[in-house]
């Protein structure tokens, strides 16, 4: 179990002021300037030792992404974090960027000076209004204290932070989506290869990292790798935010580490599963696009990235959406489906077509109104249309839908049965 | 260069390449729908989908580059799955309504389903419906077919050079659309029906007329502007159905012009199909007899030094043979086919060529416009050179008058005052024209069609020698004709012989009745005033400018209707091909030719097809092979002398109605008429 | 309120009407300076979102074609670039609708919280349903997406403002007072601070300050 001490996020609730004052009270912006001195190698090498892995959904390993980026590059270099933050069931960043802005701030300079970036944005989702408020006056006050900008922390390294604001479409948190529409265009994702870090922001070298991630950043070269990479389990180090809502006695975001059984998770900090333990129904335990685990998994499975993909799901966002009893399982992945159709982007076929057909079905399965054999072409056009599209969002629809007729086919089952009973007897 | 393994065969490409080039290496066909190897990569349809080993998913094969080592499979259960589920969810919003659907028969949805699709439909929910977009006169949408592969997109803001189309809302919702129920602009626009893989845009004035397979398709070569586009004329009994553009890499790639695109309608509407002589201030029909024996009445006795013969912009080269021999025999020297009075000589050829050629233009780094709208008097020309454009490091400079060509242009003035600063070093820009290795230079004909034309045409031959426009393997100096005849016409030698008027002096003596009897051979871009006081022998197709003043009108075949020569403004001969035949009693013109000049006592022994382009080719041996240009000889021309300050205009005004099919086309009429509501409201609200 | 007031006889949340032409305020044109000099130059296309939220905001919560023209133009784009990415966007509405924008959240963790009772009490405090505006022409209600604040659910946006943790009743009391031309106090409406665990935290004990 975490120790207070060892949380990074101390005013994840608010209780105190965001601004520079009480940050620095916190222990943000101390030393920065000395950090930075250790220069690009020390960084970077930091952040492979901590073992951080991205904690914007895919897990990729942060001080690895750091280093492919170009070691000389004549000409601007960007660094852009991502606070599009739009899966359902996580609502991290939104409490880092209202309460803990300074940790995102010196985590930009931070990361921006282990890649040698010219400048950084930070494309916040459109519908944050008075969180981007919050950002840009920490941005302001970071600026008129010198921490930012030309010899930033008098560091002798110049760096410039902007915010940018986004317009409502969740496909802008796919990197190369937000970086399009960082562009001024559709955010429609780009093609990979070529990767960010070699073709990014304005066809320059660019990484791009999710807001928990560049925030936990100073802490960890503060605290130094080994105290971080110390936490967790092996390779799923740390701390990590979680939220937890749907049917807990108390939802609420907590910092927690890396690899809590979910069961505690829940017990501990979100007061239980409405009902008792024995009331679960099922939890999406990553955000929205990653598959549901049924009860029986829950009662063990720990949290932290390779626990949930041994059981087929994954720890994505750390949003853990608990569905009690009284769930009716059905609809609630239907409204999923429905929220990857209205996400779509629309640029490639499986994606566009199959996410419409998806829910369309769902919404039937949820009456009942199908063919028993419709449940295996269900599951057939979900593998029509994952690992076929530009990005994961045709993955994220497939997975619910796949996650719901593996753990409960039998009810998908009875509902269509019931109905066609049902049906007989009015005959 | 990369070495891949495709389905067990080793293949190697060069650097660059995609692994669908690499699978085509190999013999592979990979299916496609967004995937257009002249256009950016999209990878939206997801149709290429291949397997390759060690990646965890299926690659789009368009958009992946090509790697030494890969391992690739093209033909495995997971790509034919891949394959399968695609098509599916592309059909499953797809109306299937081919049986009206104009692309059926030539539908690579359809032919991709026939291979690799679902042979029945899962899809129990409702199909979405779109509404059509209007885009003008032009393009017809069904938009409930689209598959969104943004082919259209993407010609119009990277070929066309025009932001017009976009795809607007998203996910299912994304809808193919211009802002807002606007017509589209570009003078490209047709080529978007072709790269539409389905039948979601259709050529609106071919919209449900035929069906494919219907057709009889005759390849030829286009006349509407001097580009010499090759197309295939569709026919359906005797008449042409639609145009589109042939493969030519080397002239228009695979495009095609609107006008030459749309403009067909013309070919049925005015037409002359019967023999006139005017009686009584009246043309009258008459049998070909009576209208020979009419024409050759009015030339017995009469001096040959009164006779005159002109050829106009569409004539084709087994014509002017004719034209050629019947005025030696008739004994006149006076002959012109410059239409436009530009004072083009025969010799050196140089002057009147497009030398640097329409593919050398991709060589180019420099290109200087003088008294041109290439957008307007050859689309496909400034395509390509939008094209050299977009690939960087290429600057256009011009003299004339400002136009959008689709790519930035630098100013440097409106006239020859500017030129000839040029010319004589004196301008700044004529350091940059110095500095590049390859700079070409592109003349209009609307700087040279005008009294001082012989010395701005002098003005241009000094920048060129200067700025050494012409070096070794490179010649950069390039005269932009907008009349398919011309080139053929000038190296036939038809300008006036010794003693001979050129145009302005044949004009001159009509009025003041030196000149009697005028052949008119499609000449419909001269004031009619001016020939009417002459005894005006018209052969041609329309009742356009001329036919209206004519004494005697000889009906002859369109483009669409001979077999015949052009010589495009490169000097490359391409033969056009009978499609249909002409209409009532008109005939092909050098037939006419031959039988008036034995009704007029003066035959030119040339009965066949064969023994006309023999004699073509003795005239002028580089015409003899099709599609080869023989390379100009550079020398002195033009004639330097006082030049007017005025500005260069272009000769075309109105792209759309330039000529007598053009200007008899209704589609070309809506066209121009738009064009110009829109010039109206551009300067409306910018002016 | 976002835009410029009307005037006093209009009433809070009136619908701005079409209009012809369109060009920035005064106080605007320099916001839209302001924004441009974050991207670099050449690259102002980049300030097509947060310019069209500034003429959304000037022109009372929705685009006419005027301002998308102005907007394209002012950043030197192709029209219809403007016009895809005004229609790729959730937030911009393109056609006429109420000043005060109502989005209900619906997505699953809302959903399991009591979404579809806020949804009822939107529908009944404003009296149209999703996807219109109010009789009165002073809401604009919309079912959204995600918002972003689950373990706050089941959530309401009001005017760039979340209000959290809401019931039925809740939901019609924060409604009713917008409707009077209030602006209730955004945030939980269960009385918790922020996303803390309802009746008390269950970490950060020991920081200190």
């Amino acid at each position: 179990m975490l120790h207070d001490r060892d949380r990074i996020f101390t005013n994840l609730y608010g209780e105190r002021p965001w601004n520079l004052e009480a940050a620095r009270r916190r222990g943000d912006w101390d030393g920065t300037k000395d950090i930075i001195l250790k220069g690009r190698d020390w960084l970077v090498n930091e952040m492979k030792v901590s073992g951080l892995r991205g904690r914007g959904g895919a897990g990729f390993p942060t001080g690895l992404k750091w280093s492919f980026m170009p070691k000389q590059a004549d000409g601007p270099v960007y660094l852009v974090v991502n606070a599009d933050e739009s899966e359902p069931g996580t609502c991290k960043d939104r409490e880092i960027i209202r309460n803990e802005p300074h940790k995102l701030i010196e985590g930009c300079l931070l990361a921006g000076a282990a890649m040698g970036c010219t400048a950084g944005y930070i494309y916040i989702r459109g519908e944050f209004v008075q969180e981007a408020k919050i950002l840009q006056a920490a941005i302001d006050e970071a600026y008129a204290a010198g921490l930012l900008g030309k010899n930033a922390c008098g560091s002798g390294y110049d760096f410039e932070l902007y915010l940018h604001r986004g317009a409502g479409a969740y496909i802008c948190g796919e990197e190369t989506g937000l970086l399009e529409s960082l562009e001024g265009k559709k955010g429609q994702p780009r093609l990979k290869p070529p990767f960010p870090a070699a073709v990014g922001l304005y066809g320059r070298p660019t990484t791009v990292n999710n807001v928990e991630t560049i925030a936990v950043a100073p802490t960890i070269f503060r605290r130094g790798a080994a105290w971080f990479a110390g936490l967790g389990r092996p390779n799923n180090t740390g701390t990590k935010i979680f939220c937890i809502s749907g049917h807990v006695n108390r939802p609420c975001t907590v910092e927690e580490e890396m690899g809590i059984p979910l069961k505690t998770l829940l017990e501990k900090h979100a007061g239980g599963v409405r009902g008792g333990w024995d009331n679960l129904l099922a939890v999406i335990p990553g955000g929205s696009s990653v598959p549901l685990i049924p009860k029986e998994i829950c009662d063990t499975v720990r949290m932290d990235f390779d626990s949930l993909r041994e059981v087929q799901s994954g720890l994505g966002t750390a949003g853990v959406i608990v569905m009690d009893r009284s769930t009716d399982i059905v609809k609630a992945i239907a409204r999923l489906s429905r929220f990857y159709m209205h996400e779509s982007c629309g640029q490639c076929t499986p994606c566009r077509e199959g996410t419409g057909w998806l829910w369309r079905m769902m919404e039937r399965m949820a009456e009942g109104e199908a063919e028993l054999a419709e449940i295996d072409q269900l599951l057939d056009v979900t593998k029509e249309i994952e690992g076929h599209t530009i990005c994961a969002l045709g993955d994220a629809a497939a997975w619910p839908v796949q996650g719901l007729i593996r753990h409960f086919r039998g009810e998908l089952e009875r509902r269509i049965r019931d109905r066609k009973l049902l049906a007989r007897q009015a005959a | 260069m990369p070495k891949l393994t495709i389905d067990g065969q080793l293949v190697e490409v060069p650097p660059g390449s995609t692994v669908l080039q690499a699978c085509e290496a190999a013999g592979r066909e990979i299916p496609v729908f967004c995937f257009h190897p002249r256009l950016n990569i999209a990878g939206n349809c997801r149709m290429c989908l291949v397997e390759v080993e060690k990646m965890p998913k299926p690659q789009a094969s368009c958009a992946l580059p090509a790697a030494d080592g890969m391992v690739v499979h093209t033909n495995s259960p997971t790509v034919h799955k891949a394959r399968k589920g695609v098509l599916e969810l592309l059909l499953i919003n797809h109306p299937l309504d081919c049986p009206i659907c104009d692309q059926g028969g030539e539908c690579d949805l359809q032919d991709l389903t026939l291979f690799y699709g679902p042979d029945k439909s899962r899809f129990k929910e409702n199909k979405r419906p779109v509404a059509d977009k209007y885009l003008g006169p032009l393009i017809s949408t069904h938009m409930t077919r689209c598959i969104h592969c943004t082919r259209c997109i993407r010609f119009l803001n990277e070929i066309a050079g025009v932001e017009e189309l976009g795809a607007v809302h998203r996910g299912e919702h994304m809808e193919i659309t211009t802002w807002v129920e606007a017509a589209l602009s570009s003078e490209l626009q047709g080529n978007i029906i072709d790269l539409c893989p389905v039948g979601a845009l259709n050529s609106k004035p071919y919209e449900y007329r035929a069906r494919t397979w219907e057709l009889k398709k005759t390849e030829s070569i286009d006349v509407l502007d001097a580009v010499g586009s090759s197309i295939r004329i569709d026919s359906r009994g005797n008449e042409v159905m639609r145009i589109l553009p042939r493969l030519h890499e080397d002239v228009n790639e695979e495009w095609l012009a609107d006008k030459s695109r749309f403009a067909y309608d013309g070919l049925k509407k005015r037409r002359l199909d019967v023999p006139m002589v005017r009686r009584d201030g009246k043309l009258e029909p008459v049998d070909w007899k009576t209208a020979l024996a009419a024409v050759a009445e009015r030339a017995r006795g009469l001096a040959a030094d009164r006779i005159a013969f002109l050829v106009g912009d569409q004539a084709d080269c087994e014509t002017m043979v004719l034209v050629k021999e019947l005025a030696a025999r008739l004994g006149t020297p006076h002959l012109d086919c410059r239409q436009d009075g530009a004072p083009l000589e025969t010799t050196p050829r140089a002057q009147y060529l497009f030398n640097t050629t329409i593919a050398g233009i991709e060589q180019a780094d420099l290109c200087l416009l003088v008294g041109t709208n290439p957008r307007w008097e050859a689309p496909l020309v400034n395509a390509r050179i939008r094209k050299r454009w977009r690939r960087g490091g290429f600057v256009v400079a011009r003299i004339g008058a400002l136009f959008d060509l689709t790519y930035p242009v630098q100013d440097l003035g409106a006239g020859p005052a500017t030129l000839e600063e040029l010319a004589n070093g004196r301008h700044s820009f004529a350091e940059r024209l110095a500095s590049v290795e390859r700079p070409m230079l592109i003349l209009g004909t609307g700087a040279i069609a005008r009294p001082d034309g012989a010395a701005v045409l002098a003005l241009a031959h000094r920048l060129a020698e200067n700025a050494r426009l012409v070096r070794e393997g490179w010649n950069g100096f390039n005269l932009l004709h907008t009349a398919a005849a011309r080139v053929g016409g000038l190296e036939l030698g038809l300008v006036p012989g010794r003693g001979g008027r050129d145009l302005a002096g044949i004009l001159d003596g009509i009025e003041r009745g030196e000149i009697e009897l005028v052949f008119a051979i499609g000449v419909d871009e001269i004031d009619p005033k001016r020939l009417e006081k002459a005894f005006v022998v018209y052969l041609g197709t329309h009742g356009d400018r001329t036919a209206p003043i004519a004494s005697v009108i000889l009906p002859g075949a369109a483009y669409t209707e001979k077999n015949a020569t052009w010589v495009n403004l490169e000097g490359r001969p391409q033969r056009g091909r009978l499609a249909v035949f002409p209409p009532g009693e008109a005939k092909e013109d050098w037939r006419i030719l031959r039988a008036l000049s034995e009704a007029m006592g003066a035959l030119v022994p040339l009965d066949t097809l064969a023994r006309v382009r023999e004699r073509m080719a003795e005239l002028a041996p580089q015409l003899a092979e099709p599609d080869r240009i023989r390379r100009a000889e550079w020398g002195s021309f033009g004639r330097p002398g006082p030049v007017d300050p005025a500005p260069f205009v272009s000769p075309v005004r109105d792209y759309w109605r330039t000529c007598p099919i053009s200007r008899a086309s209704a589609v070309m009429a809506e066209c121009s008429a738009l064009a110009a509501a829109r010039d109206r409201a551009a300067t409306g609200t910018h002016g | 309120m976002s835009g410029p007031s009307l005037g006093p006889k209009q009433p809070y949340g009136a619908m701005a009407p079409d209009v012809a032409t369109f060009a920035f305020t005064a106080e605007n044109l320099e916001e839209a300076k302001r924004i441009l000099a974050r991207y670099p130059a050449g690259r102002q296309a980049s300030a097509v979102l947060p310019l069209l939220h500034l003429a959304q905001a000037q022109h009372g919560g929705w685009l006419p074609k005027a301002a998308l023209d102005y907007v394209a133009d002012f950043l030197g784009m192709a029209r219809i670039r403007v016009y895809e990415v005004a229609t790729f966007y959730d937030m911009f509405n393109i056609e006429p609708v109420g000043r005060v924008q109502v989005r209900v959240c619906t997505t699953t963790p809302c959903w399991l919280c009591g979404s579809d009772a806020v949804l009822r009490a939107a529908r009944e405090v404003l009296g149209c349903e999703p996807g219109q505006s109010s009789p009165d022409g002073r809401f604009f209600l919309r079912e959204f997406e995600c918002l972003g604040a689950c373990a706050n659910a089941p959530v309401l946006w009001i005017d760039d403002h979340f209000y959290e943790d809401l019931t039925y009743e809740t939901a019609r009391a924060v409604l009713e007072a917008v409707v009077r031309g209030e602006r209730p106090k955004p945030g939980p409406q269960s009385g918790r601070k922020g996303s803390m665990p309802a009746g008390g935290k269950t970490t950060l004990f020991e920081v200190g300050e």
